[in-house]
């Protein structure tokens, strides 16, 4: 498993210019996962221990809101990562996640990857200053849905 | 008196003061609505002009920053004074015009194009700024891809009579701006009005055959060396008191590594947006149009009017204003001015008339502005 | 194209550039629940159409005013006019109201176009954001017609919900027809949406362009475009390969009444299409 998945992960912008002995870890905490379309992948409230690289599909960042149900805020497509809530206790999903789409995903064991960013600082480093990344664009992304810049503002 | 023979052309001739009158009414006579300075509501304005009685015999002006008074002469020169809140833009580029009319009938409707009524103007006593200001707004609205057609018709058979100026203003500023105290080029008859040791008379040159025979039909004599070096030294003593002075090299460049001065902010706290520099203005060019109707929604026309960069809703788009602080707005116009114009136009868009300075109400100068923001450099690089 | 234009300008600056031709409401489409097409036909049959994708009009309703409005038809299309506007103030409402037989006043076409009429053999990448899809549907169009003339073409659209996506039948037409990849995304999504929630610019991260051999053309609001600029120059693209429609008040769109001014620019002569070189400076100054 982990030589057929290197190569995904190592082509991913994300994991660019990781070396080599950190790589390998990661992809050591990797495997393959499928959702049908609709399929719940995480419930807001759940132990947070994986996140999520997408190869293909669409997946819902949502809330369950009474009298709304199920709001989607966002949607996270192929190529793109899903979940940070693994990183800070109490390492629990903020949002839930489903799959609008058919999606098919790298799965990684982030339990297990969060413990050995305690013992070794520099995987630490290289995990963390990536996920930075990915949450200031999620962020900026956000902070522009939130100026609802298509309304009328008179 | 009969009138002599006119000297080669390109000579001078002079006159005394009371041919000035033969000039006017000869100008009338020929069918042409003769326009100057003249004396209303406590300031020298441009009007039509019947005779030369009209014109501000003997007052001078005094101004400064926010400042204009009137002032009698001890003399009664014509012409004794600097320029005024009038522009000649007030005749080329009316400061109201109807475009055109409209007509209902149900959901149709038909236009109807204004016929603009022939005027023939002759522009009486034109300083060189103000000049350098026709020619500007010439290329503005006759150079363009689209040629405005009020400003050309009106503009097309004006008869330039300029006038050298003979004192210089506190807040003017031609000589640094290039643009003057010499009249060198755009006018049919050209004027310097010279007293001296009791003597008072006009030093005058003609361009182009309509001004050749006007000068003929004033009583005149060819002019002899000493007074067309009468002529020069009035205009050399304007030149040597300017009241301010505007430092024009690399100021387009300064201005566009400046967008952030502080500087602005500063402007910003005196500003009240009201819009007096950009009326005052010769070379101010903007304008919007009001659709009216009349009360039953059969008759509808189309007024192109004066506008500013200063009022509210001039850069509005959908839901507000590009430029909505006062800070945004007298960087524009003052950016537009002195910057982009050059980009533009291919000139600077100041004449260095002072008037902006002068009809401020709270003596804004363009000149220290520019001044400011061009030390702000020196001292910030350490270099004194 | 640009010779058929210039003689024309020539032909109409002749004339009185500030007195609108009449043109006669063909059809009225409603688009959604605030936007609208207007269909036009000239009333004299003299008046000719002709239009460069990028250009725009200024549009009379009697008695009411005058506003700048994007031609959103077919270039190739010589019968008719077409207008996408939303109702967002006093004329565009008054707009709203008429109906097929009014006439309505028309001044243009003016300002600078979108690059169609160099060599092609690149990627197009194009970013709409609301109702900026309007300003590109001709240069769609253009791309669609000459096709074989360009590699691949990418359509990136964020409108703010599934009700105000715009042209659903013509995007579903031509992702399906022609090889015209198409993304939309809402920034609300609605019940029954299965597709992407969230504003362009993550999706211009990961559309499938040669940033090193595309054009991008971008129309929305100033922001939208402000990031959608900054993710296309992380993935490469230079600023000399990048046009922007911009915006700004205009009162007679021939370059003298100083409303629409850009720093030196005027947007309707110099613009509304600008290379993102020529404004870059400016472009991110603000209340300039």
């Amino acid at each position: 498993m982990i030589h057929s998945l290197e190569p995904v992960i190592k082509e991913h912008p994300f994991f660019a210019d990781m070396p080599d002995k950190h790589l390998e870890f990661i992809t050591g905490c990797a495997r393959n996962v499928q959702f049908a379309e609709g399929q719940i992948i995480f419930r807001e409230g759940d132990s947070a221990n994986e996140f999520y690289f997408l190869r293909e599909g669409l997946v819902a960042v949502e809330l369950l809101i009474p009298n709304r149900g199920a709001t989607i805020i966002q949607t996270v497509g192929e190529g793109e990562i899903v979940g940070w809530s693994w990183v800070s206790p109490p390492y629990q999903w903020h949002f839930g996640g489903r799959a609008v789409q058919r999606t098919r995903a790298l799965v990684f064991d982030a339990k297990c990857l969060r413990n050995k960013c305690e013992e070794d600082h520099d995987l630490g480093y290289e995990v963390l200053s990536r996920f930075v990344n990915i949450i200031s664009a999620r962020l900026d992304a956000t902070r522009l849905q939130l100026l609802d810049l298509y309304g009328r503002h008179n | 008196m009969s009138p002599k023979a006119l000297p080669a052309r390109g000579g001078s001739v002079v006159f005394s003061p009371s041919g000035l009158d033969v000039l006017i009414q000869a100008l009338i006579r020929r069918g042409y609505q003769v326009v100057g300075p003249t004396i209303r509501d406590g300031a020298i304005l441009y009007d039509r002009l019947l005779s030369a009685e009209d014109l501000p015999k003997g007052w001078t002006d005094e101004q400064e920053g926010g400042k204009y008074r009137l002032k009698p002469r001890k003399d009664e020169a014509l012409f004794g004074y600097a320029v005024g809140p009038h522009t000649w833009k007030k005749f080329l580029f009316p400061s109201s015009n109807v475009l055109w009319k409209a007509q209902r009938t149900n959901g149709q409707f038909q236009i109807v194009r204004e016929q603009q009524k022939p005027v023939k103007f002759a522009f009486m006593g034109v300083r060189s700024c103000d000049l350098h200001a026709i020619q500007i707004q010439d290329k503005v609205f006759q150079e363009g891809l689209y040629a405005d057609s009020i400003y050309k018709s009106r503009r097309k058979d004006v008869f330039v009579v300029a006038v050298n100026c003979a004192q210089a203003g506190r807040t003017c500023f031609c000589d640094s701006a290039g643009t003057g105290p010499n009249v060198t080029a755009g006018y049919d008859l050209l004027l310097t009005e010279v007293l001296q040791d009791g003597r008072h008379f006009f030093v005058a040159q003609a361009r182009g055959r309509l001004a050749s025979q006007l000068l003929a039909e004033i009583p005149a004599q060819e002019a002899n060396e000493a007074d067309i070096t009468a002529a020069h030294s009035a205009v050399e003593e304007t030149r040597q008191h300017m009241g301010r002075s505007l430092q024009t090299s690399g100021l387009k460049e300064l201005l566009y590594r400046n967008v952030e001065n502080s500087r602005w902010d500063a402007v910003a706290q005196r500003c009240l947006s009201c819009a007096n520099c950009t009326l005052v203005c010769p070379t101010c060019f903007c304008s919007t149009v009001e659709d009216l109707t009349d009360l039953v929604g059969q008759e509808a026309q189309r007024v192109r009017k004066w506008d500013s960069c200063f009022t509210t809703d001039f850069s509005y788009i959908h839901g507000g204003s590009v430029r909505a602080t006062p800070r945004s707005k007298y960087r524009q116009w003052m950016m537009h001015k002195l910057a982009y114009w050059l980009d533009q136009f291919g000139t600077s868009g100041c004449v260095g008339c002072g008037r902006c300075i002068t009809w401020c109400p709270v003596g804004i100068d363009i000149t220290e502005e520019a001044r400011a923001i061009r030390e702000s450099e020196t001292t910030s690089s350490g270099v004194a | 194209m640009d010779a058929i234009i210039e003689s024309e300008i020539a032909e109409r600056a002749a004339a009185d550039p500030t007195v609108p031709e009449l043109f006669r409401i063909g059809r009225v489409k409603s688009e959604t629940e605030d936007t609208f097409t207007l269909q036009l036909q000239p009333v004299a049959e003299s008046t000719k159409i002709s239009f460069l994708p990028g250009q725009f009009n200024m549009l009379y309703v009697f008695g009411v005013g005058e506003v700048p409005i994007s031609i959103s038809g077919d270039p190739a299309d010589t019968s008719r006019l077409e207008h996408t506007t939303r109702r967002v103030g006093v004329v565009t409402k008054a707009m709203g109201l008429l109906k097929p037989g009014d006439t309505i006043g028309v001044r243009g076409p003016y300002g600078s176009h979108w690059p169609v009429t160099e060599e092609g053999g690149h990627d197009v990448v194009v970013v709409a954001g609301g109702i900026g899809l309007a300003p590109l549907r001709p240069v769609l169009y253009y791309l669609m017609l000459q096709r074989e003339k360009y590699r691949k073409i990418v359509l990136l659209y964020g409108a703010r919900t599934p009700e105000d996506i715009l042209y659903k039948r013509e995007l579903e037409r031509w992702r399906g027809k022609f090889d015209l990849e198409v993304q939309v995304t809402v920034d609300r999504g609605a019940s029954g949406w299965r597709g992407n929630v969230g504003v362009v610019t993550p999706l211009l991260s990961r559309a499938p362009f040669n940033p090193s051999n595309t054009i991008a053309l971008l129309c929305g609001p100033e922001i939208m475009m402000r990031f959608a600029v900054i993710e296309l120059q992380k993935r490469g693209v230079p600023a000399e390969r990048m046009y922007l429609s911009m915006e700004r008040n205009m009162k007679c769109a021939l370059g003298y009444c100083g409303h629409c001014q850009y720093g030196p620019m005027f947007v309707c002569k110099d613009g509304p299409v600008f290379r993102f070189d020529r404004i870059a400076s400016i472009f991110s100054k603000g209340e300039i």
